[in-house]
Protein backbone atom coordinates (compact mmCIF):
# COMPACT_ATOMS: atom_id res chain seq x y z
CA UNK A 1 0.00 0.00 0.00
CA UNK A 2 2.21 2.93 -1.50
CA UNK A 3 0.81 6.73 -1.57
CA UNK A 4 1.13 7.53 -4.63
CA UNK A 5 -0.14 10.98 -4.53
CA UNK A 6 0.05 13.63 -1.65
CA UNK A 7 -1.17 16.94 -1.85
CA UNK A 8 1.64 18.20 -0.31
CA UNK A 9 4.71 15.81 -0.40
CA UNK A 10 6.68 13.99 -3.51
CA UNK A 11 8.41 10.58 -2.50
CA UNK A 12 12.15 10.35 -3.70
CA UNK A 13 12.97 6.69 -3.94
CA UNK A 14 15.52 4.67 -4.65
CA UNK A 15 15.65 1.69 -7.44
CA UNK A 16 13.32 -0.94 -7.25
CA UNK A 17 14.87 -3.77 -6.05
CA UNK A 18 14.16 -7.10 -5.00
CA UNK A 19 14.74 -9.44 -1.71
CA UNK A 20 13.03 -12.42 -0.31
CA UNK A 21 10.86 -12.40 2.47
CA UNK A 22 10.80 -16.00 4.24
CA UNK A 23 12.04 -17.33 1.10
CA UNK A 24 9.35 -15.08 -0.86
CA UNK A 25 10.05 -12.78 -3.76
CA UNK A 26 9.46 -9.66 -2.88
CA UNK A 27 10.10 -5.78 -4.51
CA UNK A 28 10.58 -2.78 -2.35
CA UNK A 29 13.21 0.62 -3.26
CA UNK A 30 16.47 0.59 -2.48
CA UNK A 31 17.41 2.50 1.02
CA UNK A 32 14.27 2.90 2.18
CA UNK A 33 14.05 1.02 5.88
CA UNK A 34 12.99 -3.04 4.97
CA UNK A 35 10.06 -2.70 7.53
CA UNK A 36 8.87 0.22 5.33
CA UNK A 37 9.23 -2.09 2.10
CA UNK A 38 7.44 -5.06 4.12
CA UNK A 39 5.15 -2.57 5.30
CA UNK A 40 4.10 -1.86 1.55
CA UNK A 41 3.96 -5.62 0.55
CA UNK A 42 1.48 -6.51 3.35
CA UNK A 43 3.81 -8.05 5.72
CA UNK A 44 2.87 -6.75 9.42
CA UNK A 45 4.65 -9.79 11.51
CA UNK A 46 8.06 -9.23 11.64
CA UNK A 47 9.36 -11.37 15.11
CA UNK A 48 8.01 -13.34 17.52
CA UNK A 49 8.33 -12.69 21.50
CA UNK A 50 9.89 -15.16 23.40
CA UNK A 51 5.90 -16.25 24.31
CA UNK A 52 5.12 -16.97 20.69
CA UNK A 53 3.31 -13.34 20.50
CA UNK A 54 3.43 -11.85 17.42
CA UNK A 55 5.41 -8.22 16.59
CA UNK A 56 5.21 -5.47 14.45
CA UNK A 57 6.11 -2.18 13.63
CA UNK A 58 5.79 0.24 16.64
CA UNK A 59 8.44 3.26 17.10
CA UNK A 60 9.93 3.79 13.26
CA UNK A 61 13.26 5.43 15.16
CA UNK A 62 14.89 2.21 16.05
CA UNK A 63 14.21 2.43 20.00
CA UNK A 64 11.71 -0.30 20.81
CA UNK A 65 12.92 -3.49 19.58
CA UNK A 66 9.85 -4.54 18.28
CA UNK A 67 10.84 -4.96 14.71
CA UNK A 68 14.06 -7.35 15.08
CA UNK A 69 14.38 -9.63 12.36
CA UNK A 70 17.09 -12.01 10.81
CA UNK A 71 18.97 -10.26 8.24
CA UNK A 72 21.44 -12.06 5.98
CA UNK A 73 21.90 -14.45 8.67
CA UNK A 74 22.25 -11.63 11.52
CA UNK A 75 19.69 -11.44 13.62
CA UNK A 76 18.38 -8.86 16.25
CA UNK A 77 18.56 -6.06 13.18
CA UNK A 78 16.31 -3.16 13.79
CA UNK A 79 14.39 -3.13 10.21
CA UNK A 80 12.62 0.28 11.18
CA UNK A 81 15.78 2.02 10.20
CA UNK A 82 17.95 -0.38 8.33
CA UNK A 83 17.72 0.29 4.41
CA UNK A 84 16.94 -2.17 2.29
CA UNK A 85 19.36 -3.40 -0.39
CA UNK A 86 18.72 -5.61 -3.54
CA UNK A 87 18.93 -9.32 -2.90
CA UNK A 88 18.99 -9.25 0.93
CA UNK A 89 16.87 -12.08 2.76
CA UNK A 90 15.16 -11.55 5.44
CA UNK A 91 13.47 -13.77 7.60
CA UNK A 92 11.31 -13.56 10.63
CA UNK A 93 12.83 -13.72 13.81
CA UNK A 94 11.66 -16.30 16.85
CA UNK A 95 12.38 -14.91 20.19
CA UNK A 96 16.29 -13.72 20.26
CA UNK A 97 17.70 -15.34 17.49
CA UNK A 98 20.64 -16.69 16.97
CA UNK A 99 24.16 -16.12 16.17
CA UNK A 100 25.98 -16.83 12.96
CA UNK A 101 28.23 -19.91 14.45
CA UNK A 102 26.70 -19.94 17.70
CA UNK A 103 25.10 -23.74 17.81
CA UNK A 104 21.56 -23.62 18.61
CA UNK A 105 21.79 -26.28 21.03
CA UNK A 106 24.12 -24.26 22.78
CA UNK A 107 21.36 -21.81 24.10
CA UNK A 108 19.15 -22.12 26.85
CA UNK A 109 16.24 -21.09 26.02
CA UNK B 1 40.90 12.52 21.51
CA UNK B 2 39.00 14.72 19.14
CA UNK B 3 37.90 18.01 21.54
CA UNK B 4 35.42 20.42 20.40
CA UNK B 5 33.79 23.12 21.97
CA UNK B 6 30.14 21.72 21.83
CA UNK B 7 28.59 18.76 21.10
CA UNK B 8 24.96 18.88 20.94
CA UNK B 9 23.26 15.40 21.41
CA UNK B 10 20.30 15.76 18.77
CA UNK B 11 19.76 17.19 14.98
CA UNK B 12 15.58 18.22 16.00
CA UNK B 13 14.57 21.86 16.13
CA UNK B 14 15.95 22.11 19.51
CA UNK B 15 19.62 20.36 18.96
CA UNK B 16 19.98 22.63 15.49
CA UNK B 17 19.37 25.82 16.80
CA UNK B 18 21.56 25.01 19.75
CA UNK B 19 24.36 24.46 16.91
CA UNK B 20 23.74 27.08 15.13
CA UNK B 21 24.10 29.95 18.56
CA UNK B 22 27.87 28.34 18.98
CA UNK B 23 28.44 28.38 15.02
CA UNK B 24 27.32 31.73 14.21
CA UNK B 25 29.77 33.03 17.33
CA UNK B 26 32.89 30.82 15.75
CA UNK B 27 32.88 28.14 17.98
CA UNK B 28 33.84 23.89 17.31
CA UNK B 29 30.68 22.53 17.09
CA UNK B 30 30.07 18.86 17.03
CA UNK B 31 25.83 17.61 16.58
CA UNK B 32 25.45 14.01 16.78
CA UNK B 33 21.80 12.30 15.95
CA UNK B 34 21.12 8.57 15.36
CA UNK B 35 18.96 9.21 12.56
CA UNK B 36 20.27 9.10 9.14
CA UNK B 37 18.65 12.45 8.08
CA UNK B 38 19.16 15.83 10.30
CA UNK B 39 15.76 17.44 11.35
CA UNK B 40 14.41 14.87 13.99
CA UNK B 41 10.50 15.19 14.08
CA UNK B 42 10.26 18.05 11.51
CA UNK B 43 10.71 15.78 9.08
CA UNK B 44 7.74 14.69 9.24
CA UNK B 45 6.03 17.47 9.78
CA UNK B 46 4.27 18.27 6.74
CA UNK B 47 1.46 20.58 8.64
CA UNK B 48 1.97 24.70 7.86
CA UNK B 49 3.23 26.23 11.58
CA UNK B 50 1.25 28.74 13.38
CA UNK B 51 2.11 31.89 15.44
CA UNK B 52 4.17 34.96 14.65
CA UNK B 53 6.06 35.39 10.95
CA UNK B 54 9.17 35.16 13.63
CA UNK B 55 7.97 31.53 14.80
CA UNK B 56 7.66 30.53 11.07
CA UNK B 57 4.08 30.80 10.47
CA UNK B 58 3.23 28.92 7.51
CA UNK B 59 6.23 27.15 6.86
CA UNK B 60 5.86 23.41 6.92
CA UNK B 61 7.86 21.66 9.02
CA UNK B 62 9.94 19.72 6.08
CA UNK B 63 10.91 22.67 5.16
CA UNK B 64 12.56 23.88 7.88
CA UNK B 65 14.62 20.97 8.75
CA UNK B 66 15.93 21.33 5.30
CA UNK B 67 16.83 25.25 5.83
CA UNK B 68 18.44 24.54 9.29
CA UNK B 69 20.37 21.79 8.18
CA UNK B 70 21.49 24.19 4.84
CA UNK B 71 22.15 27.11 7.13
CA UNK B 72 24.67 25.07 9.69
CA UNK B 73 26.70 23.43 6.55
CA UNK B 74 27.63 27.13 5.97
CA UNK B 75 30.20 27.07 8.88
CA UNK B 76 33.59 25.06 8.20
CA UNK B 77 33.79 24.71 11.90
CA UNK B 78 30.47 22.94 12.55
CA UNK B 79 29.98 19.56 12.06
CA UNK B 80 26.70 17.26 11.93
CA UNK B 81 27.27 13.33 12.29
CA UNK B 82 24.08 11.72 11.20
CA UNK B 83 23.59 7.16 12.16
CA UNK B 84 25.26 7.62 14.95
CA UNK B 85 24.51 7.07 18.74
CA UNK B 86 25.56 8.62 22.03
CA UNK B 87 26.04 5.84 23.97
CA UNK B 88 27.17 7.46 27.08
CA UNK B 89 28.56 10.11 28.28
CA UNK B 90 31.13 10.28 31.20
CA UNK B 91 31.19 13.30 33.42
CA UNK B 92 34.45 12.87 35.63
CA UNK B 93 36.45 13.91 31.71
CA UNK B 94 33.34 15.14 30.18
CA UNK B 95 33.76 12.38 27.34
CA UNK B 96 30.71 10.90 24.87
CA UNK B 97 31.35 7.76 23.35
CA UNK B 98 29.62 7.55 20.25
CA UNK B 99 28.96 4.51 17.81
CA UNK B 100 28.49 4.96 13.61
CA UNK B 101 26.46 2.72 11.37
CA UNK B 102 29.65 1.00 10.71
CA UNK B 103 29.54 -0.28 14.60
CA UNK B 104 33.16 1.25 15.27
CA UNK B 105 33.52 3.76 18.41
CA UNK B 106 34.66 7.20 18.66
CA UNK B 107 35.55 9.23 22.11
CA UNK B 108 34.82 12.99 21.65
CA UNK B 109 35.89 15.87 24.40
CA UNK B 110 33.43 18.44 24.65
CA UNK B 111 33.96 21.29 27.05
CA UNK B 112 29.90 22.17 26.99
CA UNK B 113 27.31 19.39 26.30
CA UNK B 114 23.53 20.18 25.11
CA UNK B 115 21.38 17.61 25.50
CA UNK B 116 18.08 17.64 23.13
CA UNK B 117 17.62 14.28 23.06
CA UNK B 118 13.56 15.58 22.28
CA UNK B 119 11.09 12.41 23.66
CA UNK B 120 9.66 9.39 23.29
CA UNK B 121 5.79 7.75 22.78
CA UNK B 122 3.82 6.95 25.31
CA UNK B 123 2.12 3.66 25.57
CA UNK B 124 -1.30 3.29 26.67
CA UNK B 125 -1.62 0.02 28.84
CA UNK B 126 -4.58 -2.46 27.62
CA UNK B 127 -4.61 -6.41 26.66
CA UNK B 128 -3.28 -6.77 22.91
CA UNK B 129 -1.48 -3.67 22.77
CA UNK B 130 1.34 -5.54 21.66
CA UNK B 131 -0.32 -6.50 18.48
CA UNK B 132 1.33 -5.67 15.10
CA UNK B 133 -1.36 -2.37 14.49
CA UNK B 134 -0.96 -0.84 17.43
CA UNK B 135 1.86 2.13 16.48
CA UNK B 136 2.94 5.08 17.85
CA UNK B 137 1.65 8.34 16.37
CA UNK B 138 5.50 9.37 15.21
CA UNK B 139 5.68 5.96 13.28
CA UNK B 140 2.52 6.25 11.49
CA UNK B 141 4.24 9.87 10.92
CA UNK B 142 7.16 8.64 9.75
CA UNK B 143 5.82 5.32 7.61
CA UNK B 144 3.44 7.72 5.72
CA UNK B 145 4.73 11.13 5.30
CA UNK B 146 8.49 10.08 5.49
CA UNK B 147 8.33 6.65 3.30
CA UNK B 148 5.12 7.22 1.53
CA UNK B 149 3.51 3.96 2.37
CA UNK B 150 0.37 3.69 4.07
CA UNK B 151 0.38 2.73 7.19
CA UNK B 152 -3.28 0.40 7.21
CA UNK B 153 -6.75 0.85 5.20
CA UNK B 154 -8.17 1.80 8.46
CA UNK B 155 -7.00 3.67 11.83
CA UNK B 156 -8.80 4.17 15.18
CA UNK B 157 -6.96 7.58 16.70
CA UNK B 158 -6.25 7.29 19.73
CA UNK B 159 -5.95 11.08 21.57
CA UNK B 160 -7.57 14.14 20.74
CA UNK B 161 -4.33 16.38 21.33
CA UNK B 162 -3.02 18.28 18.37
CA UNK B 163 -1.03 15.40 17.43
CA UNK B 164 -3.68 13.00 17.14
CA UNK B 165 -6.06 15.84 15.32
CA UNK B 166 -2.85 16.66 12.85
CA UNK B 167 -2.58 12.67 12.28
CA UNK B 168 -5.73 12.42 11.57
CA UNK B 169 -5.85 15.00 8.67
CA UNK B 170 -2.52 13.91 7.52
CA UNK B 171 -3.83 10.37 6.90
CA UNK B 172 -6.89 11.57 5.29
CA UNK B 173 -4.64 13.83 3.13
CA UNK B 174 -2.88 10.07 2.44
CA UNK B 175 -6.36 8.61 1.37
CA UNK B 176 -6.48 6.01 4.88
CA UNK B 177 -9.89 6.20 6.33
CA UNK B 178 -9.85 7.67 10.07
CA UNK B 179 -12.50 5.62 12.12
CA UNK B 180 -12.86 7.56 14.85
CA UNK B 181 -10.82 9.68 17.47
CA UNK B 182 -10.98 8.48 20.93
CA UNK B 183 -10.23 10.65 23.83
CA UNK B 184 -10.35 9.87 27.23
CA UNK B 185 -10.48 13.54 28.77
CA UNK B 186 -13.66 15.08 28.74
CA UNK B 187 -12.64 18.22 26.00
CA UNK B 188 -10.69 17.82 23.14
CA UNK B 189 -7.05 18.99 23.96
CA UNK B 190 -6.13 20.57 20.62
CA UNK B 191 -7.00 23.00 18.98
CA UNK B 192 -10.55 23.87 17.58
CA UNK B 193 -9.17 24.71 14.55
CA UNK B 194 -7.66 20.84 13.70
CA UNK B 195 -10.62 19.58 15.59
CA UNK B 196 -13.09 20.77 12.94
CA UNK B 197 -11.13 20.02 9.90
CA UNK B 198 -11.50 16.51 10.60
CA UNK B 199 -15.18 16.52 12.01
CA UNK B 200 -15.88 18.24 8.92
CA UNK B 201 -14.53 14.92 6.77
CA UNK B 202 -16.62 12.97 8.65
CA UNK B 203 -14.65 11.65 11.19
CA UNK B 204 -16.53 11.26 14.67
CA UNK B 205 -14.87 12.04 17.75
CA UNK B 206 -15.21 10.30 21.22
CA UNK B 207 -14.56 12.32 23.85
CA UNK B 208 -14.39 10.26 27.88
CA UNK B 209 -13.73 7.74 25.71
CA UNK B 210 -10.78 4.84 25.84
CA UNK B 211 -9.68 1.64 24.80
CA UNK B 212 -10.57 -1.25 26.81
CA UNK B 213 -8.54 -3.75 24.40
CA UNK B 214 -7.00 -4.47 20.96
CA UNK B 215 -8.01 -7.69 19.44
CA UNK B 216 -7.09 -9.90 16.46
CA UNK B 217 -5.05 -13.07 15.63
CA UNK B 218 -1.69 -12.51 14.37
CA UNK B 219 -2.80 -8.53 13.31
CA UNK B 220 -4.86 -6.10 14.91
CA UNK B 221 -8.24 -6.75 13.88
CA UNK B 222 -10.45 -4.31 15.89
CA UNK B 223 -10.48 -2.38 18.83
CA UNK B 224 -13.45 -2.67 21.98
CA UNK B 225 -14.11 1.42 23.16
CA UNK B 226 -16.08 2.10 26.02
CA UNK B 227 -17.21 5.56 27.78
CA UNK B 228 -15.41 6.71 31.69
CA UNK B 229 -16.84 7.85 34.15
CA UNK B 230 -16.01 10.94 36.28
CA UNK B 231 -12.96 8.75 37.85
CA UNK B 232 -11.87 7.68 34.43
CA UNK B 233 -13.35 4.24 34.99
CA UNK B 234 -14.59 2.51 32.18
CA UNK B 235 -18.23 1.77 31.92
CA UNK B 236 -18.82 -2.13 30.54
CA UNK B 237 -22.15 -1.14 29.32
CA UNK B 238 -21.55 1.47 26.92
CA UNK B 239 -18.60 -0.92 25.01
CA UNK B 240 -18.36 -1.44 21.63
CA UNK B 241 -16.48 -2.58 18.98
CA UNK B 242 -14.51 -0.70 15.69
CA UNK B 243 -12.89 -2.85 13.00
CA UNK B 244 -9.34 -1.56 12.10
CA UNK B 245 -6.34 -2.44 11.01
CA UNK B 246 -4.34 0.48 12.90
CA UNK B 247 -4.84 1.58 16.13
CA UNK B 248 -2.73 5.15 16.53
CA UNK B 249 -1.17 6.02 19.97
CA UNK B 250 -1.11 9.43 20.43
CA UNK B 251 -1.33 9.89 24.54
CA UNK B 252 1.42 12.24 24.99
CA UNK B 253 5.57 12.11 25.45
CA UNK B 254 8.44 11.38 28.13
CA UNK B 255 11.55 13.25 27.42
CA UNK B 256 14.51 11.39 26.28
CA UNK B 257 16.39 11.70 29.53
CA UNK B 258 19.42 8.89 29.89
CA UNK B 259 22.09 11.14 29.23
CA UNK B 260 20.88 13.84 31.66
CA UNK B 261 20.70 11.14 34.15
CA UNK B 262 24.11 9.47 33.51
CA UNK B 263 25.50 13.35 33.75
CA UNK B 264 24.79 13.69 36.93
CA UNK B 265 22.26 16.26 36.28
CA UNK B 266 19.43 16.79 39.66
CA UNK B 267 16.41 15.02 38.46
CA UNK B 268 12.34 16.47 39.34
CA UNK B 269 9.59 14.82 38.59
CA UNK B 270 6.64 17.17 36.80
CA UNK B 271 3.85 15.75 35.28
CA UNK B 272 2.73 18.45 33.26
CA UNK B 273 6.34 18.71 31.77
CA UNK B 274 5.83 15.14 30.65
CA UNK B 275 7.93 12.84 33.66
CA UNK B 276 11.61 13.36 35.08
CA UNK B 277 13.18 16.15 33.14
CA UNK B 278 16.30 17.69 34.57
CA UNK B 279 15.96 20.94 36.96
CA UNK B 280 16.86 23.88 34.75
CA UNK B 281 16.94 27.76 34.65
CA UNK B 282 14.76 28.28 32.11
CA UNK B 283 17.61 29.07 29.46
CA UNK B 284 19.11 25.56 29.42
CA UNK B 285 21.34 25.86 32.64
CA UNK B 286 20.97 22.53 34.67
CA UNK B 287 22.43 21.71 37.83
CA UNK B 288 25.77 20.73 35.88
CA UNK B 289 27.78 23.62 34.95
CA UNK B 290 28.94 21.85 31.96
CA UNK B 291 25.35 20.25 30.93
CA UNK B 292 22.45 22.05 29.65
CA UNK B 293 19.61 21.14 27.98
CA UNK B 294 16.74 21.89 25.28
CA UNK B 295 13.73 20.95 23.93
CA UNK B 296 11.64 18.44 24.73
CA UNK B 297 14.46 16.87 26.86
CA UNK B 298 13.96 19.42 29.11
CA UNK B 299 9.93 19.38 29.32
CA UNK B 300 7.48 18.35 26.17
CA UNK B 301 6.27 20.97 24.13
CA UNK B 302 5.82 21.61 20.59
CA UNK B 303 8.56 22.41 17.69
CA UNK B 304 8.26 26.12 17.90
CA UNK B 305 9.36 26.49 21.45
CA UNK B 306 12.10 23.43 20.85
CA UNK B 307 13.39 26.03 18.76
CA UNK B 308 13.64 28.74 21.00
CA UNK B 309 14.97 26.70 24.21
CA UNK B 310 17.38 25.41 21.70
CA UNK B 311 18.50 28.33 20.89
CA UNK B 312 18.42 29.32 24.48
CA UNK B 313 20.70 26.70 25.32
CA UNK B 314 23.03 27.51 22.83
CA UNK B 315 23.47 30.94 23.70
CA UNK B 316 24.33 29.90 27.84
CA UNK B 317 26.75 27.55 26.91
CA UNK B 318 28.23 29.65 24.19
CA UNK B 319 28.80 32.36 27.04
CA UNK B 320 30.00 30.12 29.88
CA UNK B 321 32.74 29.85 27.49
CA UNK B 322 33.27 33.29 27.83
CA UNK B 323 32.23 33.57 23.79
CA UNK B 324 29.07 35.57 23.82
CA UNK B 325 29.26 39.37 23.87
CA UNK B 326 25.56 39.73 22.68
CA UNK B 327 23.83 37.39 25.48
CA UNK B 328 21.56 39.63 26.75
CA UNK B 329 19.87 41.08 23.62
CA UNK B 330 20.05 37.44 21.88
CA UNK B 331 18.63 35.49 25.08
CA UNK B 332 16.30 38.83 25.23
CA UNK B 333 14.64 38.16 21.94
CA UNK B 334 13.99 34.50 22.18
CA UNK B 335 12.55 34.60 25.37
CA UNK B 336 10.48 36.81 24.68
CA UNK B 337 9.51 34.91 21.88
CA UNK B 338 9.09 31.82 24.11
CA UNK B 339 7.06 33.84 26.91
CA UNK B 340 4.72 34.19 23.68
CA UNK B 341 4.57 31.10 22.54
CA UNK B 342 3.44 29.99 26.05
CA UNK B 343 1.13 32.41 26.75
CA UNK B 344 -2.61 31.80 26.61
CA UNK B 345 -4.59 28.77 27.84
CA UNK B 346 -2.77 26.45 25.73
CA UNK B 347 -0.02 27.20 27.44
CA UNK B 348 -1.08 27.38 30.84
CA UNK B 349 -0.02 23.03 31.83
CA UNK B 350 3.68 24.17 30.29
CA UNK B 351 3.76 27.68 32.85
CA UNK B 352 2.72 25.39 35.70
CA UNK B 353 5.03 22.48 35.18
CA UNK B 354 7.89 25.13 34.88
CA UNK B 355 6.62 26.95 37.91
CA UNK B 356 7.06 23.53 40.02
CA UNK B 357 10.39 22.65 38.48
CA UNK B 358 12.01 25.52 40.50
CA UNK B 359 9.70 24.64 43.38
Amino acid sequence: MRISEHPILKFRRGHRVRFYFDGQEMKGFEGEPIAAALHAEGVRVLHYSEAGRPRGFFCAIGNCSSCLMMVDSQPNVRTCITPLRAEMDIRTQRGRGVLSGEQSEDRES
Amino acid sequence: MKQVDIAVVGAGPAGLHAALMGAERGLDVLVIDNAGQAGGQLVKQTHKFFGSREQRAGTRGIHIADELTKKLSTYTKARLWLSSTVLSYYPADQTLMIEDDAESIRLIQAQRLIIATGASEKLLPFPGNDLPGVYGAGAVQTLMNVHGVKPGRKVLMVGAGNIGLIVSYQLLQSDVEVVAVVEAAPHIGGYAVHASKIRRMGVPIYTSHSVKAARGEQVLERAVIWQLDEQWNGIDSTQFELPCDVLCLAVGLSPLTELLWQAGCRMVFVPELGGHVPWHNGRGATSVPEVFVAGDAGGVEEASSAMATGALAGLSAVESLGQCPDYAEATGAWSRELDALRAGPAGSKIRKGLQSLQL
